[in-house]
């Protein structure tokens, strides 16, 4: 089958669907892959690098009468008039908000893959474009702020005197935010995060950022998502963020809703508290922004000099890279629906991930798909009902004092009426069982085969017992402890050869 | 001072160096050291105890005593040379079987020597003969089973007679009784009825316990020839036989209990036998599917990676991957990549089974550790490839309170990021449990034979550019 890669029509979009890369990829599976001249020109990909890679150079009708169409963009209503009847749309669509765009893709019996509507589990995660492309945004987001900052990030002590590290709040966890914390810390900044779900407290420490913790009960989250929340801890959060608006020089903010206005995080107060000089990206503009005061695709400056930073294309702003992960994403999904790797797209709409993605197939709508359950907390509840199954319950004290006793008694009985010899013998006995008991107590486990095996050599010692039987002057006797001789020689010998032999082989790095 | 005088100070030496060559295996620092103080050790007691033979016995009995050690020195050093380290579980359960054999003889020379009136009999040498003989043939018929069992020569499912624990305490009661008759009035046939019984205990014993459960076993085993070799000391009044025996049967018994803490089991009921007995519900559960991945994504994986972690069981010895693994160890460090072991303590058929064979193929052993301390890393962790394992990853064990493995402690590679799963195909371990591992969201199977998939992700490793 033929994919058709157009060049993107929206205004300011540098990004194209497919690189040399993966066109290369693309192929590999079996199909043949046609460019619209100049698609990567934005990208710094040149035509030739797509031809070089496997892929045809094509006029516009050409990509856009392919069998599959990959967009970076979802198609205006009038531009779905270019697709053939029959064929596949993949591209981010925005299911929920765009019902006119899916009935006209339907209309023209044009499948539909959303990108954006690819279930949050872990199989899908190499597809998933939001993850892909809120990475690059949240890195963007921060080397903007680190733009428009007048000062370091990093502390320093010069000669010229001693730069403090600025301070970052970034406002939601998600990849974005992750991502931002990741970027902001390794250019030496102190970071601080804030996030509804308390579970990703990890994430922020393992990026090098310090969770700010709202004390409130919260909902724990099963689809990924963070959901709104409850109005005593959104008083909670609102305190947290005016506080620390006083005292940071950046804020990061990225929370977003599904399907809602983002919520209003930072208000005009907050902003006003800020020093001057200090820089906001809201990463939610295009949803309203997470603060107030925020213009959508601009940057603005407050009367007490505060920067607010509106970018909704900040992917777009590092356009290889994020044409890079948005077409290898684009080839995970092609992967999956490609099983034979024959070039022949073969959709299996029972797979969980595939019915999420498919919004439009052979004329009707399949938005929205059945919910798919995912906790990204796994299985909280299943370690407390381990304990049904404890089969042997730990002696009490009481139980190990009384056996420990016994033992005792038992001993001292046997010892007091046994001959002087059993007793001496035992003597020997019991100290020797608690020495090798306190020897091998530490044994490192790597060792535990060559212990056994010396411990084998030295049972040998047997052989000790063998010997002074030959000197009883019996035929019967000789016969037997010289076979008893035999088999605990091989034992001595071939016990300490094979621990030599294993031991030698162990080294460090 | 005479000769007798000498050798009991010897074996005073001897016992000493034996002790210190245990402290000195139990690091690797000091492990080589700990060899020759063994060395040292076994020297001193043989060379005291030729000397009494050849100051007191015949011409034929050195004659015998010069065959008999050179033989067995030969046949020993050449097993010990040719052995695979495969093949290591099965070499160590055979050697057990000589020691109990051993024991049985010696214990039929003492009963011979007191009924020819060499030695002076009574109720104590009796029933020092008897407890001897009981010990040493229940570790000799045990033994041989499980040589044979972990060799293949016998199926390795345990053996299911009704009323099997009636069969061994009915077993014990016989000795005891026997012991009773025989202190009263030592005669042959007693002996030979009691040798019979604990042959047939021995081999029940062993047969009773299932493949899965040999790293006890074998330890168990160890520690009973230990046992047989002190029996023996009281028999013949040595100490050094007790002492040696006392050490080697309390390092056995100390293996068997962590074996039996890293199963969550008690050491009872590994006797008893049998694991999978009580088939769980959760047997015919519906895990979903398992996605497969080849060779080529894997190293793709690989290469991507920061963290590896591989986590090897009996599956990587079967298929001898042992250097291939280690070869993918040497490139992924080389890229950069912080590769490290995990290793359960059950893992292979031998407590320490899986340390041997990858120190064997040369992966370093600090890279190499234990359950305990890498299970709380792997969360952090990239990529894990299970190579050959199964019971020892499952996750039932620590979600599933009705799986047949609830409670056993075991690696939690299901944190990771992703897991690889080398497998031959779908079928479930030696514990009969499914593992709902395979059908993890983040898991992904890669089935053919360990060896040969690990080799073409070496390869395919050479081929990406670092």
């Amino acid at each position: 089958m033929l994919i058709g890669v157009t060049r993107e029509t929206k205004p300011g979009e540098t990004r194209v669907a497919a690189t040399p890369a993966t066109v290369k990829q693309l192929t590999g599976l079996g199909y043949d892959v046609v460019i619209e001249g100049g698609a990567g020109e934005a990208s710094s990909f040149k035509d030739e690098a797509y031809a070089e890679a496997g892929g045809r150079i094509g006029t516009d009708a050409d990509a856009w009468g392919a069998d599959l169409v990959f967009r970076v963009n979802a198609p205006s209503v009038g531009e779905v008039e270019l697709l053939k009847s029959g064929a596949t749309l993949v591209a981010p669509l925005a299911p929920a908000q765009s019902a006119e765009l899916l009935d006209a893709l339907a209309a023209r019996k044009v499948d539909a893959f959303a990108m954006d509507a690819v279930p949050r589990i872990s199989r899908a995660q190499s597809m998933d474009i939001l993850s892909s492309q809120a990475n690059i945004a949240g890195y963007r987001a921060v080397v903007e702020a680190a733009h428009h900052f007048g000062r370091f990030f990093t502390g320093q002590v010069t000669a010229a005197g001693k730069v403090p590290p600025a301070k970052v709040l970034v406002a939601g966890a998600g990849v974005a935010g992750l991502a931002a914390i990741g970027a902001a810390s390794s250019l030496g900044a102190i970071v601080r995060a804030t996030d509804p779900r308390p579970e990703v407290a990890d994430q922020v420490k393992s990026l090098g950022g310090e969770y700010l913790k709202v004390e409130v009960e919260v909902e724990k989250s099963t689809d990924g998502y963070a959901k709104a929340t409850s109005e005593a801890y959104d008083q909670r959060a609102a305190e947290i963020y005016s506080e620390q608006a006083e005292d940071v020089d950046i804020i990061v903010t990225t929370a977003l809703i599904p399907g809602r206005p983002a919520p209003k995080l930072i208000t005009a107060a907050d902003v006003a508290s800020m020093k001057s000089g200090s820089v906001i990206v809201d990463m939610a503009a295009a949803m309203g922004g997470n603060v107030e005061g925020t213009v959508k695709d601009e940057v603005v400056i407050t009367p007490n000099g505060v920067t607010i930073i509106g970018y909704t294309d900040l992917p777009a702003r590092l356009p290889a890279q994020s044409s890079q992960l948005y077409g290898t994403n684009l080839v995970n999904l092609m992967k999956l629906v490609t099983p034979e790797k024959d070039g022949v797209l073969a959709l299996d709409l029972e797979d969980q991930v595939q019915r999420g993605l498919t919004v439009v197939h052979d004329g009707g709508v399949l938005w929205p798909p059945p919910p798919v359950q995912v906790s990204a907390a796994p299985a909280v509840a299943a370690p407390a009902e381990v304990a049904v199954k404890e089969t042997q319950k730990p002696l009490s004290a009481g139980a190990k004092l009384a056996l420990v006793g016994t033992g005792a008694l038992a001993l001292f009985l046997l010892n007091a009426v046994a001959p002087a010899e059993i007793t001496r013998h035992f003597t020997v006995l019991t100290l020797s069982v608690v020495i090798g008991f306190y020897v091998i107590g530490h044994v490192h486990h790597a060792l535990h085969t060559p212990l056994m095996s010396v411990t084998n050599a030295i049972s040998g010692i047997v052989v000790v017992g063998a010997l002074l039987q030959l000197t009883v002057a019996d035929n019967v006797v000789l016969v037997l402890a010289g076979i008893a001789t035999l088999l605990a020689s091989i034992n001595i010998f071939g016990g300490f050869a094979v621990t030599r032999r294993m031991l030698s082989m162990f080294r460090k790095a | 001072m005479d000769i007798f005088s000498i050798a009991g100070a010897a074996y005073l030496v001897a016992a000493l160096l034996f002790i210190l060559s245990l402290a000195g295996l139990s690091k690797h620092e000091t492990a080589s050291q700990g060899w020759l103080y063994g060395v040292a050790g076994m020297t001193l007691a043989l060379v005291a105890t030729v000397i009494q033979v050849v100051d007191g016995g015949t011409t034929t009995a050195v004659i015998v005593l010069v065959v008999a050690v050179a033989v067995g020195a030969v046949i020993g050093l050449w097993r010990a040379k040719v052995v695979e380290m495969t093949g290591m579980p099965e070499l160590i359960a055979l050697l057990h079987s000589f020691v109990g054999l051993a024991a049985v003889l010696i214990g039929w020379n003492g009963h011979l020597e007191a009924a020819a009136g060499h030695v002076h009999g009574g109720a104590i040498h009796s029933a020092e003969v008897f407890i001897g003989v009981f010990i040493g043939a229940v570790t000799f018929t045990g033994s041989i089973v499980a040589f044979l069992k972990l060799s293949a020569r016998m199926k390795s499912a345990p053996l299911m007679l009704p009323g099997k624990n009636v069969i061994n305490i009915g077993a014990l009661v016989v000795f005891v009784i026997l012991t009773v008759v025989y202190v009263i009035n030592p005669t042959l046939p007693l002996l030979i009825a009691v040798t019979v019984v604990a042959l047939a205990l021995g081999w029940h014993l062993v047969a009773s316990i299932g493949g899965g459960d040999m790293p006890v076993v074998v330890s168990m085993l160890n520690s009973y020839s230990g046992w047989a070799a002190a029996a023996s000391g009281f028999l013949l009044g040595n100490d050094l036989l007790i002492v040696t025996g006392a050490l080697v049967g309390s390092s056995g018994a100390y293996l068997s209990y962590i074996m039996c803490k890293a199963m969550n089991r008690s050491f009872i009921s590994v006797i008893a036998g049998g694991f999978g007995i009580e088939a769980g519900p959760s047997g015919d559960v519906d895990y979903g599917e398992h996605r497969e991945i080849n060779a080529e994504d894997t190293a793709e994986l690989l290469a991507g990676a920061s963290s590896v972690v591989i986590t090897p069981g009996y599956g990587m010895a079967v298929a001898q991957a042992q250097y291939p693994v280690a070869e993918l160890t040497r490139i992924l460090r080389d890229k950069g990549v912080d590769v490290r072991f995990g290793i359960h303590p059950v893992a292979g058929r031998l407590p320490g089974h899986m340390n041997v064979l990858l120190a064997e193929a040369k992966v370093p052993y600090d890279i190499v550790l234990e359950m305990d301390e890498i299970n709380d890393d792997l969360a952090e962790t990239d990529v894990v490839l299970v190579i050959g394992a199964n019971d020892t990853v499952n996750p039932a064990a620590a979600e599933d309170p009705t799986s047949p493995i609830a409670g056993m402690p075991v690696l939690r590679v299901w944190e990771s990021k992703n897991v690889v799963v080398f497998k031959r195909s779908m079928a479930a371990g030696y514990a009969g449990v499914q593992n709902p591992l395979f059908f993890r969201e983040n898991t992904q199977m890669l089935f053919g034979d360990a060896k040969t998939k690990v080799d073409e992700i070496v390869n395919a490793l050479a081929r990406v550019p670092a």
